[in-house]
Formats: C-alpha cells, structure tokens, sequence
C-alpha cells in the first residue's frame, strides 16, 4: 500500500500568524486515485490542498510544521517549488484564463518551461485541449479571447493549462462550485477520464460530488481531519459522529 | 426628481447642480475663447505654411508663421522624457505592487506624493542649477540647456503618473490570476512579465498616455533648460522651443492686436488639438483597463 501513496501529509500544522489553521494533519494520497477533502467552510480543506504544491509560500505570515512527501521525497527540502508544481497542478475555485486567447493559454505552462517549437505547442495545446475535453467546442477560436468562452468552457480550459505542463497530480480546490449543473456534470465525468493519468486530489463543497467522484475521503473539521478513507465506508458507515452528523447534513 | 421631493431638497440638488456647471462652462469658455482668437490667423496666413514650416519671424518686415519646429520642439523632448520616464516608472510601479514591503512602498509612495507636489518652477532650477551642469560637463554642449536636459526634467515630471498608474493597475489585477500563472510553475518574475503586466497593461498604457499630456503641456520647466531657440532640433544637445514655450516667449513682446498675438493663440489651438486627442486615448485605455479587470 505505501509504495502506492502519491502524495502523503505527515503531522502537517498550519499557522496564518498566530491562528492555528491545520492540526496535526496527516493524509495519504493514492496515485490514480480520486481523494475528495469535505468539510464545512473553514475548516482546512482548501488550505491543506494548497500545501500540496505550496501555494501557501504566497501568502505571508504563513508557517507550516511537518512534512509533506511527494513520490516519497520532501516538497520543502528536495524540491525546487518550480518544478513541484509543474508535476503537481492546480485549478482553482473560480475559472481564471489569462486575458489572452484560448491558444495562449493553454500554450503558457509550456512556454514558460522554455518549449519553443511552434509545431510541438500546437501538439501540446491540441492534445491538452481534448484531455480536457473542450477541443470540439474551442478549435474554431483558438485564437480569440479566452475570456469569451463561457464559464464552463473556461474551467476546463484551466484544466487543459495544466495538462499542459504534463504533471503527474492534479489538485482541484472547489473546480466547479462557480458553475452551473451541466458544467459540473460535465468536469465530473472529464476526473473520472482523468484519474487514469493522474492522480487527482479535489476539494469540494458539495457532497453528492464527492460521492459520485471520490475513491477516497477525508473530513476535515476545525482544522482537523476526523476521518478519512474510501469513500463508500464514509459515506455509508462512518465511524465518527461527527462526520455522519456532517453527511447527513445535521450541519456544515 | 419625485414630485414630493420637498422643495428646500429641490433647491440644494439645483445649486450642486451649478456648481458643477461652472467646470464645464470654463472649458467651452475656454476653447471658445482660443479658437476665436487664433482661428483669424489663418485669414493671412496660409494653414499648411502655419503648420509646415520651420520659418517662426513674426517680427519681420515680411512675417512668417511657420510653427513645425515647435511641434516637432514639443514632440521630441515628450519622446525622450518618456523613454527616460517609462522604464522608470513601471519597474518602480511593479516594484511598490508586487516586492516592496507596506513599509518599503509606504516610504516610496511618500517620496513619490512629493514629487507630484513639486512646483514645476522648482524642477526648472533643478535642471538649470544641476542638470545642465552635468550634461555641459559630460556632453560637447556649451550650456547644458537643450532637449535632453529639458527631457530629463520632464521625465522626472511625469515619473508619479506613471508610477501610480502602473501599481494602481497591477494591484488591480485579480489575485487568481497571479495564483494561476504560478501553480503552472511560471517563476514570480515571470508571472509578473507575462500575466500582470499584460494583465494591466490598458491601465499602464492610460498613465503613460497621462504623462504623454503633462509633458507636452508643461511649461515653466522647460523654459528654464530648453534653450530656448526658435529652430528647428537637430538633436539631443541642441536648443529647441516647445508650443508651450512659444506661447510665454513671444507673448512678452508681441504687440497688441497684432497678426503676431493672434499666431500665440493659433499656436494654442495646436496645443490644444494635442491634449484633446490625448485625452481621449486616456479615455479609450482607462475604458478599455476597467473591461479587462472585470474579466468582459
């Protein structure tokens, strides 16, 4: 089983200043495997998914004790932030193309990593695109806005930037709560595709999407994780009150 | 404007409501006044000489009006000062916006305030007592006065525009999308050069546009280090005379009611045309800046 762990959280705490965030979490990601963080607003999910490629070293004032390993490798002494998030990507709650066209975006990750051939882009952008499954809807405008496609066209937009740069996790921190429901049916079909290729870790708000998406589940509560595992078992035998209080939507 | 809108309510709004005509009757005074004073030069003087000729005698038995070399005067050291200004400005802009510490950009930020507060008065002496020093010394030129001193100055001059435009825009730019560009692993650098600056660049180009207008209309400073020649600029060294400058020059010796007067008012509507199309490119990038941070 260890040898499978993408990603592992080791006795993680988290300080924004002198407001304790995390609590001692630990957590064990499967490679190829769908792992859903719930919980209610607050408690961590989205902190803790932003440890994973470090998106926290942006924000100030922030301290992080434990350890996080990656392929079984420290993410804070035995890699390069760069490279760490180009293997591990991100999409984010709200939709963010860059103001540039669709091509361009998707062309960015790559570019950066100073790939230059204009052929091996038009490849990569193509490729990305149909992972992503919007190719059909955007091959027509790839050279207009991105900004002009709709919110749902934009999500997975933002996931094809990330293919792009070809990393082995992809993190998702709420993808679809700014969309509407044939968006997200839409994004949810395309990570059960994805998790072939990927392992992915996806934090979301809504149950029934964790339920219909996730392998495996952890609840975070006040900074804490109060249960993880596969998902079925969380769902349907929880062994914590307090998740099957938040499952069953007593709060949260 | 409901009718049970009590009628002291009624008269409060009308006096506001004047008040904030007296802005717009001074500007419609205003060109009015230009236009109807400037306009009858061309009675006498054919307008594309006015416009396309270097020869400025108006005092002359036969007087000629040609303004060319105060146009290109104008759009030369506006050029130069820019392209001191621009880089500048955006690297300090970036700089307060993305590096510095709220300590740091504070100071900055102070420092810049003041700056923007200087009388021009008070930037012409600067140029005149230290910059036209230096350039005498370093330069073949014998005064130090000329386009590039009066560039410099102007360049320092539209530095706060350009410096707060630039951070205005670029802290303006959503925070997802700095977020975006580095989780795909793109360096904080260059997330700054290919997202930000892009991001806001309708904004940076409004300032710049900005500092194009206070430059090209400032006039006591490069008084003071232009040279002050009615000819045509042949370089970074030489003597040259702005529309502005032509202006307070020749109104000191130019007769009453005189073809002469009336050419310092034509020269005005000149000065004018360049500030108004200005204006609108600030206008039309200010536009332009607003749609993009809002994501239309």
């Amino acid at each position: 089983m260890v040898e499978n762990n993408k990603l592992s959280a080791k006795r993680v705490d988290l300080f924004y200043g002198d407001f304790q965030a995390l609590h001692d979490v630990s957590l064990n990601m499967e490679k190829n495997k769908v792992t859903a963080l719930i919980g209610p607003s607050g408690c961590g999910k989205s902190t803790f998914i932003r440890c994973l490629n470090r998106m926290n070293d942006v924000i100030e004032g922030v301290t992080i004790h434990g350890d996080i390993l990656y392929d079984g490798k420290n993410i804070r002494t035995d890699f390069d932030v760069i490279e760490l998030r180009k293997q591990i990507g991100m999409v984010f709650q709200k939709p963010n193309p860059f103001p540039m066209t669709v091509f361009e975006n998707v062309a960015y990750g790559p570019k950066i990593h100073g790939i230059k051939d204009k052929t091996r882009l038009d490849e990569i952008v193509e490729t990305s695109l149909r992972d992503a499954a919007l190719w059909d809807e955007v091959k027509d405008r790839l050279h207009k806005p991105a900004l002009g496609i709709s919110g749902g066209q934009q999500q997975r937009l933002c996931i094809a930037r990330v293919l792009a740069v070809n990393p082995e996790v992809v993190l998702m921190d709420e993808p679809t709560s700014a969309l509407d429901p044939i968006s997200t049916s839409r994004i949810e079909d395309l990570i059960d595709v994805l998790k072939r290729d990927y392992t992915i870790v996806i934090v979301t708000h809504n149950m029934q999407q964790a339920g219909r998406i996730s392998d495996k589940t952890a609840f975070f509560y006040q900074g804490v994780i109060v249960e993880d595992g596969p998902t079925e078992k969380i769902f349907f035998n929880p062994e914590n009150p307090q998740t099957e209080a938040y499952i069953t939507g007593k709060f949260g | 404007m409901k009718n049970d809108t009590p009628s002291h309510e009624r008269f409060i709004e009308l006096m506001l409501f004047l008040f904030a005509c007296v802005s717009i009757i001074s500007v419609i005074g205003i060109t009015f006044f230009i236009f109807e004073e400037g306009l009858p030069l061309f009675v006498h003087v054919n307008f594309f000489e006015f416009l396309l000729s270097s020869d400025w005698s108006p005092t002359a038995d036969n007087p000629s009006f040609g303004i060319l070399a105060f146009i290109i005067g104008s759009i030369f050291v506006t050029t130069i000062s820019l392209i001191i200004a621009v880089p500048i400005g955006i690297a300090t802009g970036v700089f307060m916006s993305e590096y510095a510490n709220p300590k740091w950009s504070s100071i900055v930020r102070k420092g810049i305030e003041l700056l923007a507060g200087i009388p021009s008065v008070i930037y012409g002496l600067f140029g005149f007592f230290f910059i036209a020093p230096i350039i005498r010394t370093l330069t073949s030129s014998d005064t130090g006065l000329g386009v590039l001193t009066a560039s410099i100055i102007l360049g320092i001059m539209v530095l706060p525009t350009i410096i707060n435009t630039t951070e205005v825009s670029l802290r303006a730019v959503p925070r997802e999308l700095k977020e975006g560009s580095l989780a795909l692993g793109a360096t904080y650098w260059q997330t700054i050069i290919r997202t930000l600056i892009p991001a806001a660049r309708s904004g940076i180009i409004a300032g710049i546009v900005l500092g194009i207008g206070r430059s090209i209309g400032e006039t006591m400073a490069v008084l003071m280090v232009a040279g002050n020649s009615p000819i045509m600029p042949k370089g970074l060294l030489s003597n040259t005379r702005t529309l502005t400058m032509n202006i307070v020059t020749d109104l000191k010796y130019a007769e009453v009611g005189s073809l002469h007067e009336t050419s310092l008012f034509t020269t005005g509507i000149v000065l004018f045309i360049f500030i108004l199309f200005i204006n609108l490119l600030v206008h039309y990038f200010m536009k332009k800046s607003l749609e993009r941070t809002q994501g239309k």
